[in-house]
């Protein structure tokens, strides 16, 4: 009974942040992300792809959407993630937070990119252009270049604790400001293009239409969490290098190898 | 607080190229806009505003870097963040002497910049308060990359890339307010948001520059 006691409290200070519970906890966890983003990603691209209705405008040119839609959502969520990891690394001081931002930083940078690429070749049969001044279009390059910019700060910091501080901070200014400068651009859209298109919004998108979007979004979602925690597990093992539980996790297979011989 | 105002600008007015050379920069490339596009000149360009506000943000960068350079490099910021009772009002009055020589000062020569632009007179006044209500955001925002970068040697390009998305606010309201003035709209509206962007950041950056530059200070 009081062994049971202070194991649940042995697992509690190691949640406070522990890079080794943390290891040991997502080994499951990225198996499971993983299996997940490819069945969700399969199903819902060949949902998408081949069986969704095509569009009474747009043809089959809106399947982009499938990529393009989930692409947007996961690269704003990667750096509302990142926000809060900077908030809990000033607070708190944690180790993890800083590998998180790291392990978020490249993930967040691809999807953006994706979602701006895809949204320009979308553009290019509905809109008549590759680029549109349109406000979420400027929101979402304004968002790339502050993932740029943080990785570049990270980039330019030799010390690994200052450098996770100042990301963290970083990380932070940047999410306050996330939506003023998503108002300010709507704001400044509007002003200048009144009636701008609104294709991408259907008000009545059918069932067979947007089920496979949701799939698609939730694959995306499982294929960010399985990449954010694998690349989140590589850094703890590289900065957790000289610790012994990592000597010990890859001393074993070794020593096993060894003696077969 | 007085004292470290009268500090503040004692120092600045001893280093006057920190000042005068960002503002050269600034009637520099006007100059140069003027001449390779003779659209600007003309009272009626659309061009007009955004040129001019996009110049005055680049001018602000510029002079960021000198903000805390020099005490960073003697040790003086040091003893200020340790001994200062109150960190926050010292980086304050920092930030504020830093906007008396960027932002008041390119307000003060807007009389200057309109007549080379051909702007009429009687523009000049408002445009000048867009001015003195946008560029206090510029040199609060500001001050966080520069309190983040002063410690690298080369920090003009990070710096360049952290703080000009934080810009785009003031960049946006700040246009549509002066391009209202020149095209004799009611320019109230942006302008109460460019008052949003200086009072938020007002209330918001000197906690993150204060947070930078203790970063910076142990990375000497």
């Amino acid at each position: 009974m009081s062994g049971r006691i202070t194991s649940s409290l042995k697992q509690l200070w190691h949640k406070l942040g522990s890079p080794r519970w943390f290891y040991e906890i997502t080994h499951n966890w990225v198996r499971f992300f993983g299996v997940s983003a490819l069945l969700l990603l399969t199903v819902g691209f060949i949902w998408g792809i081949a069986f969704a209705p095509a569009d009474y405008q747009q043809g089959n040119s809106f399947r982009i959407m499938y990529v393009h839609v989930p692409a947007a959502m996961v690269g704003q969520s990667l750096y509302l993630g990142m926000g809060v990891a900077g908030f809990v690394g000033l607070v708190w001081r944690m180790k993890l937070a800083d590998v998180a931002i790291a392990a978020t930083l490249p993930l967040g940078i691809g999807l953006t990119a994706l979602a701006l690429f895809s949204g320009s070749v979308w553009g290019r049969p509905t809109w008549g252009s590759w680029w549109e001044w349109d406000g979420r279009t400027v929101s979402t390059l304004v968002l790339l270049f502050l993932y740029l910019g943080i990785y570049a700060l990270r980039e330019a910091i030799a010390d690994s604790n200052l450098r996770a501080r100042a990301a963290a901070l970083v990380s932070l200014v940047g999410t306050v400001n996330i939506p003023v400068i998503k108002y300010s651009v709507d704001w400044w859209n509007t002003l200048h293009q009144p009636a701008s298109f609104s294709l991408t919004e259907k008000p009545a998108m059918p069932p067979e239409m947007w089920l496979p979007l949701l799939v698609m979004a939730l694959g995306f979602y499982c294929f960010a969490a399985h990449n954010v925690l694998s690349r989140m597990r590589l850094e703890v093992l590289r900065r957790e290098g000289k610790t012994r539980w990592v000597n010990e996790l890859f001393a074993a297979p070794a020593a096993s190898q060894s003696t077969e011989r | 607080m007085k004292g470290l105002l009268q500090r503040e600008l004692v120092a600045t007015l001893r280093t006057r190229g920190s000042v005068i050379n960002p503002l050269g920069f600034l009637l520099l490339s006007i100059l140069l806009f003027a001449i390779a596009d003779p659209g600007v000149r003309d009272e009626q360009s659309k061009d007009l505003s955004s040129v001019f506000w996009v110049l005055i943000l680049l001018t602000n960068m510029l002079s960021l870097d000198a903000m805390f350079r020099r005490d960073f490099d003697s040790g003086a910021l040091e003893q200020m963040l340790i001994s200062a009772h109150m960190p926050f009002v010292a980086i304050l009055a920092r930030i504020f002497v830093h906007w008396l020589g960027s932002g008041l000062l390119i307000t003060l020569f807007v009389p200057l910049l309109g007549l080379l632009l051909g702007l009429r007179p009687e523009m000049f006044l408002p445009i000048m308060l867009v001015l003195l209500v946008g560029t206090p955001a510029l040199s609060l925002l500001g001050s966080i990359g520069a309190a983040l970068t002063v410690g690298f040697s080369r920090g003009g390009a990070i710096l360049a890339l952290l703080i000009l998305p934080l810009f785009l606010p003031v960049l946006i309201f700040g246009n549509a307010s002066v391009a209202a003035v020149v095209s004799g709209q009611a320019y109230t509206a942006p302008l109460v948001w460019l008052a949003l962007c200086s009072s938020v950041a007002l209330t918001l950056a000197p906690w993150a520059t204060w947070a930078a530059l203790k970063i910076s200070v142990e990375m000497q």
